[in-house]
């Protein structure tokens, strides 16, 4: 494969990729070099990827498996990082200043989600994945799916509500 | 779309048994600008979600596939430079030798044509030693 056949596979999910990287990550270097691994990743097997027939779903699998493993060296490694950024650089889609503080609300409250219930939540309220699609991703049973993501929503909903009722938190 | 239809896709929504298109149609209906009171604590979920679909990877991948080539290129340019240096050096070494053998050889030659003339003069005086011993010799 060529390397603009290569850019034309890649180019539709690497967004996805980064989204993917970043939730679970939070800074945005860290979910940038692991992007950049990934696709790198997938360039070096260029030669084997026409036999994956979804490169997309493969793709996100390895870059969550990836991001596990850095979360997982970083806890290991004992390594508090501490992340600043919690907004992003598309502010200026925000029509108020209000919707922008309530976007980190949402991004605080996403956080503090179990990582398995985060990916799913990504996967699915994010990036619109179909329930196969997040089963075969996260290598789980449809109901064990929809009970995560179920969760997921309702704690997502009982934090803002405590934000709602009680001003800035 | 009708209050009492969202309020229902909410509740299927947080029993996640709602569809993708489902879905859309209510981050649809939180994108206006205003919702009831009731439902105002649901938009900013509905509001982040849309958003965080635009953020961007725009960090350039460094695809190396020519520099891998360039990088061996540069090392192979590289011994051919020492080796070129090196065997150059002792080449040119050699020739200096040789240049300075001709030339002793070339020196010696001249010395050994001029001891040659020497001793044919040599030869010379010989025979008129021998004439000399025979006359007085004969005397």
């Amino acid at each position: 494969m060529k390397q603009s056949e290569f850019l034309n596979v890649v180019m539709p999910f690497k967004d996805k990729l980064y989204r993917l990287a970043k939730r679970l990550l939070v800074s945005r270097e860290e979910a940038e070099d692991a992007t950049q691994e990934i696709l790198m990743k997938l360039w070096s097997k260029n030669e084997s990827m026409g036999e994956y027939k979804n490169v997309e779903a493969f793709a996100m699998t390895m870059t969550k498996n990836f991001c596990l493993d850095r979360l997982k060296s970083r806890q290991a490694g004992n390594l508090k990082l501490v992340h600043s950024n919690y907004s992003d650089e598309n502010t200026s889609l925000q029509r108020q200043l209000e919707a922008e503080d309530s976007v980190q609300w949402m991004e605080r409250i996403m956080q503090e989600l179990p990582e398995q219930q985060k990916m799913i939540l990504q996967l699915r309220d994010v990036e619109q994945y179909d329930f196969d699609e997040i089963c075969e991703l996260m290598e789980m049973k449809p109901t064990a799916v929809r009970v995560a993501l179920s969760r997921a929503r309702k704690t997502v909903r009982e934090e803002l509500i405590k934000k709602h009722s009680y001003g800035i938190g | 779309m009708a209050l009492d239809n969202i309020e229902k896709l909410l509740e299927k929504y947080f029993e996640a048994s709602t569809t993708v298109a489902e879905e859309e149609q209510l981050r649809e209906y939180f994108a206006q600008e205003s919702v009831p009171a009731h439902l105002e604590q649901y938009r900013p979920m509905f509001n982040y979600f849309s958003n965080a679909k635009e953020e961007r990877f725009t960090k350039q991948v460094p695809l190396k596939t020519r520099s891998n080539l360039y990088k061996w290129v540069s090392v192979a340019a590289v011994a051919v430079l020492t080796f070129g240096i090196y065997f150059g050096n002792e080449y040119q070494e050699k020739k200096k030798a040789e240049f300075a053998y001709q030339e002793t050889k070339k020196a010696f030659e001249l010395l050994a044509e001029n001891f040659g003339r020497g001793t044919e003069k040599v030869a010379y005086l010989k025979e008129f030693e021998e004439a000399k011993q025979k006359i007085y010799n004969n005397n």
